[in-house]
């Protein structure tokens, strides 16, 4: 990842004094194009969706792209995350491959999840990416997980555990153990399910290195926040309940890259060099309504219009060419054009892959050890190797 | 290594064997898979400090210490899905349920996450967690903590469930799910949990979805009148039944399945053969429960060798009674059986 590289030279020109200043203008580049790849992959969703050619449920991110970015941006590659079902924005910001994540909309046999899991559902183990969980909160316990099997491993196994299939689950499975830190994505709308609390206690009581990060758009589907969550003006107060190291992220800063990591990278190290938990009411919005079925009643027209004079690709474009003076517009540009043509390739790939196929897999990865008589019907069988892997 | 077995009762008989608790020969399976993989951790209600609720875990937090056996909080939902995450991170958790009548708030995490991770994720990560706790009445604890979870459980593709009814297999078939690549619900009987039985002392493993004939021989000169199935502590019953019905010339096989999920329906099939009888006692509710299953796999691959229809003796189908009379007859008994069995052979 960016962070790992050389520190370069910072911008003379910039007058930005948090963390972010010192880092290298390549690295900036590369959340803008990250940021940028996450937006026109959603619009080409969008597009593809109204086409019929996207099933099922699909949650866009456009507008909250510097969460994902930028939180992605502050911790190493091997520290696991698992965020809900608005996904497609920690795929991509974790480095999936567009096409995998296009394909696996399109229900084709080279998505990430061979086309089993869909929009809601995006796993990718080479980037330690968890998935992709649809019911609301329940990802919660399994980012507290994480955050306890990276801790045991650190502490109790000294070295990187090896899957029960003989695949490593460390990258580099020779490597001494290190502490790591789970980046735990959620909703405000999962403020109110019992899970997240069982969570937050756990990670308490246990001092597991997760970090609950809220990207509170203000909405939990058509719900305003306030008609939903007690203590909406002060959310800090619910990490604190379970005496956990709080941090609020405002939508001023929230959508900006280099302000929000300014602020949630010294905390995520922090939680890390602790091995204790963090929570993040990050606040951020969303210009879409909650699904692509949403007419978006609950809101104004003048309240997003509002928020995208805010617009973080917007913001850091004007930071990397105005004051940085890192990017040409020309780099800009070209930058953007090949963004367009990498997603319209995505959608090439995901449109000309095959469907699954129906003997191979209707009846495979159902159980990993297969045994006569699971099912009544049908014996399980192998399916075909995960294009990902 | 799977030691010989007594030909009466199919009991594991090995070197070493003696007589001990089921709650022992649970105990004897994690610990002795504790020592050989260091990814496995136990972690539940009262499973350190106190020694365990039901006194399973004795002693394991002194070899083991706090970090591989960790007392949860009452918090079922959250500890399952933490064994979830970890699991896929690359540990092999053991989750305690005090209880399978407490999983029922955990169901989101061991209904929807645990079975359907390995598919969804596309065969990218699976679940190896082994749940495992008390199933079934307890003895007088009313409507909300007698479960039997088999039923409802077993209608999930994805999981496997092991029943033991006997001491030997709770160790045999415990060893066996924490060594599973995938998820497995063991079920024990509280009930049980003090019963002694020969258990052989070394580390053995026994396959799942191979029934064990607990009574009647497969070679026997001659063939049993009818064929018992059933699976955990009523097994223990339609031994009492079979026995007793053995007084009056009528002689039963009584399969003991070990796990519902693989069923072994072939040793049904090549029972029921040589009976052409088959009563199914099963601790669930009559409505789709495990007998319905067995019952409607019998007539899909075995009508043909049937003389009478197939019964059932489940437990009655009402929420579990408090008052001891009650519930006494409300669960699956010898006289149940008994008189399923005659009427089975119009006798």
């Amino acid at each position: 990842m960016a962070q790992t590289a050389a520190p370069a030279a910072p911008s003379s020109t910039s007058t930005r004094r948090g963390v972010s200043a010192d880092l290298p203008d390549a690295t900036l580049s590369k959340w803008l194009r990250d940021m940028f790849l996450i937006r026109e992959f959603e619009v080409r969703c969008a597009q593809a969706y109204q086409q019929a050619k996207i099933g099922g449920f699909c949650h866009l991110y456009i507008g909250q792209e510097a969460c994902a970015v930028g939180t992605i941006g502050a911790v190493n590659h091997d520290d696991p995350i698992v965020t809900a079902y608005r996904d497609h924005g920690h795929a991509l910001a974790r480095g999936m491959d567009p096409g995998a994540c296009m394909a696996e909309m399109f229900g084709k046999s080279t998505g990430c999840a061979k086309g089993k899991g869909g929009s809601m559902h995006m796993f990718d183990r080479p980037n330690w990416l968890f998935g992709g969980h649809g019911i609301v909160g329940a990802q919660t316990a399994l980012g507290t997980g994480l955050a306890f099997a990276a801790r045991y491993e650190w502490e109790v196994l000294g070295k990187g555990v090896n899957h029960p299939d003989g695949r490593p689950a460390t990258l580099d499975e020779n490597a001494p153990a290190k502490k790591k830190v789970s980046l735990c994505y959620l909703g405000d709308g999962a403020l109110n399910q019992g899970c997240l609390h069982e969570a937050m206690n756990l990670a308490g009581l246990y001092s597991l290195p997760v970090i609950f990060i809220v990207e509170n758009n203000r909405y939990s589907m058509g719900t305003a926040i306030e008609r939903g969550t007690t203590m909406a003006h002060n959310l800090l107060a619910k990490g604190a309940a379970y005496g956990i190291d709080s941090l609020k992220i405002n939508e001023e800063e929230g959508l900006d890259i280099l302000r929000l990591y300014d602020k949630f990278k010294p905390f995520a190290d922090e939680c890390r060099a602790k091995q204790r938990p963090g929570f993040v009411d990050l606040h951020t919005y969303r210009y879409q309504g909650h699904s692509m079925s949403d007419p978006q009643k609950y809101r104004t027209k003048e309240e997003v219009e509002a928020v995208k004079q805010k617009d973080s690709i917007d913001q850091l474009v004007l930071h990397l060419m105005n004051e940085r003076k890192c990017m040409t517009e020309a780099q800009f540009l070209a930058m953007q054009r090949e963004v367009k043509d990498l997603v319209a390739k995505a959608m090439t790939f995901a449109e000309e892959s095959p469907i699954p196929d129906v003997d191979a897999e209707l009846y495979s990865d159902v159980y990993s050890n297969i045994e006569a008589n699971l099912s009544p019907t049908r014996e399980y069988v192998h399916g075909a190797k995960n294009p990902l892997l | 290594m799977i030691a010989t077995t007594d030909p009466t009762t199919s009991h594991l008989i090995a070197p070493g064997t003696r007589e001990i608790q089921f709650r022992e020969a649970l105990r004897e399976a994690m610990s002795q898979e504790m020592r050989r993989d260091p990814r496995i951790f136990l972690m539940g209600e009262e499973v350190a400090q106190y020694n365990g609720a039901y006194k399973i875990s004795q002693g394991m937090l002194d070899e083991f210490g706090p970090k591989r056996i960790i007392d949860a909080p009452i918090s079922e939902n959250g500890f399952a899905g933490l064994a979830v995450g970890a699991a896929m991170y690359g540990l092999r958790p053991i989750i305690e349920f005090m209880s399978w009548s407490f999983s029922l708030v955990a169901a989101d995490q061991i209904l929807n996450n645990v079975p359907k991770m390995l598919y969804m994720s596309g065969g990218q990560w699976g679940c190896p967690v082994v749940f495992r706790g008390n199933n079934g009445a307890g003895g007088q604890l009313g409507s909300t903590h007698s479960w039997t979870v088999e039923a409802m459980y077993a209608n999930v593709p994805g999981l496997k469930i092991a029943i033991p009814s006997c001491a030997a297999d709770a160790k045999g078939l415990l060893t066996t799910a924490i060594r599973d690549s995938d998820p497995v619900f063991n079920l024990e009987s509280e009930r049980m949990l003090s019963d002694k039985g020969p258990v052989p002392e070394g580390d053995y493993a026994i396959p799942f979805g191979v029934a064990a004939l607990r009574r009647g021989t497969w070679s026997g000169e001659r063939n049993s009148d009818c064929t018992l199935v059933s699976f955990g502590r009523p097994v223990n019953f339609c031994i009492e039944a079979a026995d007793e019905l053995a007084k009056d010339g009528i002689v039963c096989d009584v399969l003991d399945m070990r796990t519902v999920r693989p069923l072994d329906i072939g040793s049904i099939i090549d029972s029921v053969k040589r009976t052409n009888r088959i009563v199914v006692v099963d601790q669930c509710w009559p409505f789709a429960s495990i007998a319905t299953e067995v019952i409607t796999q019998v007539c899909e691959k075995g009508f043909d060798y049937l003389d009478h229809q197939p019964l059932r003796v489940n437990t009655e189908d009402v929420p579990t009674p408090y008052a001891k009379n009650l519930e006494a007859e409300y669960l699956p008994h010898k006289g149940k059986i008994m008189a399923a069995v005659r009427k089975s052979l119009g006798r």
